[in-house]
């Protein structure tokens, strides 16, 4: 499962690194590290990591999740947007 | 009036992409999802799918993650032509076709560019191929230098402490490898962050074991007899003695395989209006060319209509969404480009962000926290007004200064200091080098002059 953090967005509210602790570690206070390419073992932590991120920053593949046939990833797939968090031109319009 | 050409342009049109990087995968997925359904090929040079650059100075070369697991994931499907390995080496716009390296071309309705940038090799040619001498910019880069480090080499020197070197210094010593770090300039990151929190930059770097050598410039490198890099000379009659040299000394737009196209294209990137549409050499926009990402330099007004250039990830993402809205869009429609730049940097454990354009300061207010706790918040200012401002471990308050940049507000800050310091308000000179003296190079590029600053030079030619 290929993943991206918008570290513009992050917060370092760790919430990731709590509940997918595989995929993502902090990095001294602040700085977060994570994998890009996570292990298919970390699909359903990874669906809460994306979902409880209070940014909402974490952007997993799409196709992955859509075709996964786990039901918790799906669901926050099709949850409007979950997985197409990442940073739009928001700034911009805002 | 309705545009009936656009209409069968999304329907049945033809769009290339040329650059495969993050821009240039952005904006397809908004063409789709703007309901284009047309012919879409992605150009790019490296044979790779889209990769994201930010963890190869970071997970990659702290071995926690291999360089070829950066894949960008994708939002949706973008059903594309996919044109992997092979440049695009010129333009013929009367013609609407891209040339590719291997001779074939591509006709296009619409275009977008976003080529981005490459790392400035190290001048010297011979030098550059000793084995051992690296740049970061790609993913094979970063596999190369990541398995370099886990040989264990005696020591690595990098030459330009901007964020990519600084970054790189502070993953060799959380590997525990010795490093030295030559800086042309009076301390690292000072061409982003001006002099001021250079300092404590430097203060970061040394205390954490790092060779810091400011004010100094890298003459030469020598090899051994084997062509292994050996040590390299520096301006002040030293020598180090390195296994490993990565040359970290900013970026170079992809522009050259546009001479001659009579596209606005040059060493600073491709000019663009507001709305990401290239301008032709003649100053007169395009209709169906566009840029997006690092290679292109486009009027902000919160920066005084300057044209910007920002090697930045959030400014990649966003611009390739505007322009691909633009290029599906009636000219009421379209959007302008007008995000506040910001970028983030992890060294040494210290998390550093930056909002607006802080090299366009030219004082500075530490408003929160302290440096010498290296928690804080600096604050720029530009003619009385809050332009820029950067954290150390101190992120969360940045979307408040963000607001302040956006809303023009005064400078220095008018209000009281949340955590009150003896440091905390008093303005300072940000201390910025020189412009016109080269440095490794910062993120942000302003060119063409001011609005506000109304001289004229005419320079004869010779």
């Amino acid at each position: 499962m290929r993943l991206v953090v918008d570290l513009n967005r992050c917060q370092g509210y760790a919430q990731c690194a709590f509940l997918a602790p595989d995929v993502f570690a902090m990095h001294g206070d602040e700085g977060l590290l994570y994998d890009p390419q996570a292990e298919e073992a970390q699909r359903a932590r990874l669906a809460q990591a994306v979902a409880a991120c209070p940014v909402q920053a974490i952007l997993v593949d799409e196709l992955d999740l859509a075709a996964a046939p786990s039901g918790g990833a799906q669901g926050s797939a099709g949850s409007g947007g979950t997985a197409a968090a990442e940073a739009p031109g928001e700034a911009a319009d805002a | 009036m309705h545009d009936s050409t656009l209409e069968q342009l999304k329907r049945s049109g033809r769009i290339v992409v040329v650059g495969a990087s993050l821009a240039g995968l952005r904006a397809a997925e908004t063409l789709r999802e703007k309901g284009f359904t047309g012919t879409l090929t992605m150009i790019g040079d490296e044979p790779h799918q889209p990769y994201d650059r930010p963890p190869l100075s970071k997970q990659v070369l702290l071995g926690r993650s291999p360089a070829e697991h950066t894949a960008l994931p994708r939002r949706r499907d973008i059903d594309a032509e996919w044109r992997l390995g092979s440049a695009a080496t010129g333009l013929d716009m009367a013609a609407r076709r891209v040339r590719l390296a291997d001779g074939d071309e591509v006709p296009y309705d619409r275009l977008l560019i976003a080529t981005g940038v490459r790392a400035r090799p190290w001048p010297h040619p011979a030098e550059a191929e000793l084995d051992g001498v690296f740049v970061l910019r790609t993913r094979d880069d970063g596999a190369a230098l990541a398995r370099r480090m886990a040989d264990g080499p005696r020591r690595v020197l990098v030459i330009g402490a901007g964020f990519t070197g600084s970054e790189i210094a502070s993953a060799c010593r959380e590997r525990r490898l010795d490093v030295t770090v030559a800086e042309r300039g009076d301390a690292p990151l000072v061409g982003a962050l001006g002099g001021v929190v250079g300092a404590v930059a430097a203060e970061l770097q040394r205390e954490n074991g790092v060779d810091l050598r400011t004010g100094v410039m890298v003459t030469g490198l020598e090899g051994d007899s084997a062509g292994r890099v050996r040590c390299a000379h520096l301006s002040d009659g030293s020598t180090i003695e390195a296994e490993i040299v990565v040359v970290s000394l900013g970026a170079t737009r992809n522009t050259e395989w546009l001479a001659g196209s009579g596209l606005g294209a040059g060493p600073r990137g491709i000019a663009c209006d507001a709305g990401c549409r290239a301008f032709d050499i003649r100053g007169i926009v395009t209709d169906d060319i566009y840029v997006a990402g690092d290679v292109a330099r486009s009027p902000h007004p919160l920066f005084g209509y300057q044209f910007l250039s920002l090697e930045h990830w959030g400014n990649a993402v966003s611009q390739a969404e505007t322009a691909a809205h633009n290029m599906l869009s009636e000219s009421t429609e379209r959007r302008p480009h007008i995000w506040v730049p910001a970028f983030w940097s992890t060294q040494f454990g210290v998390n550093i962000k930056s909002v607006g354009v802080p090299s366009m300061g030219t004082e500075i207010v530490i408003s929160q926290g302290s440096r010498a706790e290296r928690r804080f918040t600096g604050v720029y200012g530009y003619q009385g007004r809050v332009i820029g401002a950067v954290t150390f471990d101190n992120a969360r308050w940045l979307p408040f200064y963000e607001k302040l940049i956006e809303t023009t507000a005064p400078f220095p800050p008018t209000f009281d200091n949340v955590d009150r310091r003896p440091e905390g308000r008093q303005a300072m000179p940000a201390d910025f080098p020189d412009p016109s003296v080269p440095t490794h190079g910062p993120t942000v590029t302003l060119s063409g002059y001011s609005p506000a600053d109304r001289r004229m030079t005419f320079t004869p030619g010779r």
